[in-house]
């Protein structure tokens, strides 16, 4: 892990920015009076550095792409088809899923604050974060789509989900053509982080060859 | 409340920064602001939805101004201030100056997995039965709570469609305020485009929000 270059140099604090004086004063006063242990703080920030990330959420997709009863698992009650792989936990205690059709593409928000799945996507981009996205999501989708490179047929109808409570969402993307036969692990190369937020599509089978 | 972080349809905020192969953290600072906030959220000092509050609290040209882990750190100073951990002197001085206040728990490194595991589930048992069924017609209410709500600005006075029901869950415009769970039936209501945004808009657009039972009335 990086830790910057603050741990021999205590005198001279004039490099750092405000905020980073700000977090450390923070940090400092919550450990000397026994609030907070850092080694927690550490194993916290290694488990979603390390442990957490999209490639959960891509083998909740290459499973569903791959087996229908899981699908229809995943359909009906998420949160226990997402645990069943292991992943468990804050920010996706309440889990649904929701699939990409010819008809219907589907893509997720937070206009509020940044709420996002973490078990299956890990913490979030600062985009996803960010005032642009979170402002026009919800106005303008398709011109947001198009902000990523997407580019929906007009005819195709966006669904819009504003995550405004501790129900998170997860996009299911179509399974792209030309995948049959391909195994859950191949498959879920195919699927990326934007693909489960709606921001992007499955990759192309020849995109990974 | 009607502060900077309900941003639905606000504009000018210029395109978005999409950044290739973005690290988890751009910096040690966020690091550090990242592991404390969920470390005393452990500690049981408040809820989440007093986090949120505290956060969306900042004036808005310091919310749209700050770094997302900065919004953080600056919650938790609010809070910690504010439940009495620590007084806003410490704060301006970067030290402690007094004995520590009582505390519920201290999140220890090997808890870490298991805390995270268990999560925080806002599902709770309701004795009431759900006044909106799947299909249902609804109209969102017309309110600017000086408080916390999870009805943003967009949807508020706006007629959708009931399309899940989620059970009850706790009501985070009373917890967020040191009154209670008081859990709600939990809805997913989508909205047109169109009812949303006018004639102008996109008709091929759907929104949808998740809203507390006493947000919607029926249509």
């Amino acid at each position: 892990m990086e830790h910057g270059d603050h741990h021999h140099d205590h005198d001279d604090h004039s490099h750092l920015s405000e905020i980073e004086l700000r977090v450390r004063a923070l940090e400092s006063i919550l450990v000397e009076k026994g609030y907070v242990d850092p080694a927690a703080i550490d194993a916290l920030v290694e488990t979603y550095e390390v442990k957490v990330g999209p490639r959960n959420g891509a083998r909740v997709i290459a499973k569903a792409w791959a087996d229908p009863a899981y699908r229809e698992w995943l359909r009906t009650d998420a949160t226990a088809a997402i645990a069943s792989l292991g992943f468990i936990g804050r920010q996706g205690e309440h889990m649904v899923a929701v699939e990409n059709t010819p008809g219907e593409h589907n893509m997720v928000v937070c206009t509020l604050c940044s709420c996002y799945p973490w078990p299956v996507l890990g913490l979030p981009p600062v985009w996803y974060k960010s005032a642009p996205y979170r402002s026009r999501a919800v106005l303008d989708p398709r011109g947001v789509l198009a902000e990523f490179g997407v580019r929906l047929p007009e005819t195709t109808r966006i669904r819009v989900w504003d995550s405004t409570a501790e129900v998170r969402y997860l996009v299911v993307p179509m399974r792209p053509e030309g995948t049959e036969g391909m195994s859950e692990e191949a498959l879920a190369d195919l699927v990326t982080r934007d693909s489960m937020i709606g921001t992007g599509l499955a990759r192309q089978p020849e995109a990974v060859r | 409340m009607n502060g900077a972080q309900d941003l639905g349809g606000m504009m000018g905020f210029g395109p978005i920064a999409i950044e290739q192969d973005e690290p988890w953290f751009h910096a040690e600072w966020e690091r550090r602001a990242f592991g404390l906030t969920l470390a005393m959220g452990a500690t049981g000092s408040w809820t989440i939805d007093m986090s949120r509050h505290a956060r969306e609290s900042l004036p808005p040209a310091e919310y749209l101004t700050s770094r997302y882990y900065e919004i953080w750190a600056k919650g938790v100073e609010k809070l910690v201030v504010a439940v009495g951990l620590v007084s806003a002197e410490e704060l301006t001085q970067g030290r402690s100056l007094a004995d520590p206040a009582p505390i519920k728990r201290v999140l220890k490194a090997e808890e870490v997995p298991a805390v995270l595991a268990r999560g925080g589930p806002a599902e709770r048992p309701i004795d009431q039965p759900a006044r909106f069924a799947v299909g249902d017609r609804i109209r969102t209410r017309t309110m600017h709570p000086q408080g916390h709500t999870r009805l943003p600005r967009y949807a508020r006075g706006k007629t959708g469609v009931v399309e899940l029901v989620h059970g009850g869950h706790v009501f985070p415009d009373t917890n967020a305020h040191g009154q209670g769970e008081q859990p709600q039936w939990l809805y997913t209501i989508c909205f047109s485009g169109r009812e949303l945004w006018g004639d102008q808009a996109d008709p091929t657009i759907r929104v949808s929000i998740d809203a507390w039972e006493s947000y919607l009335e029926p249509a």
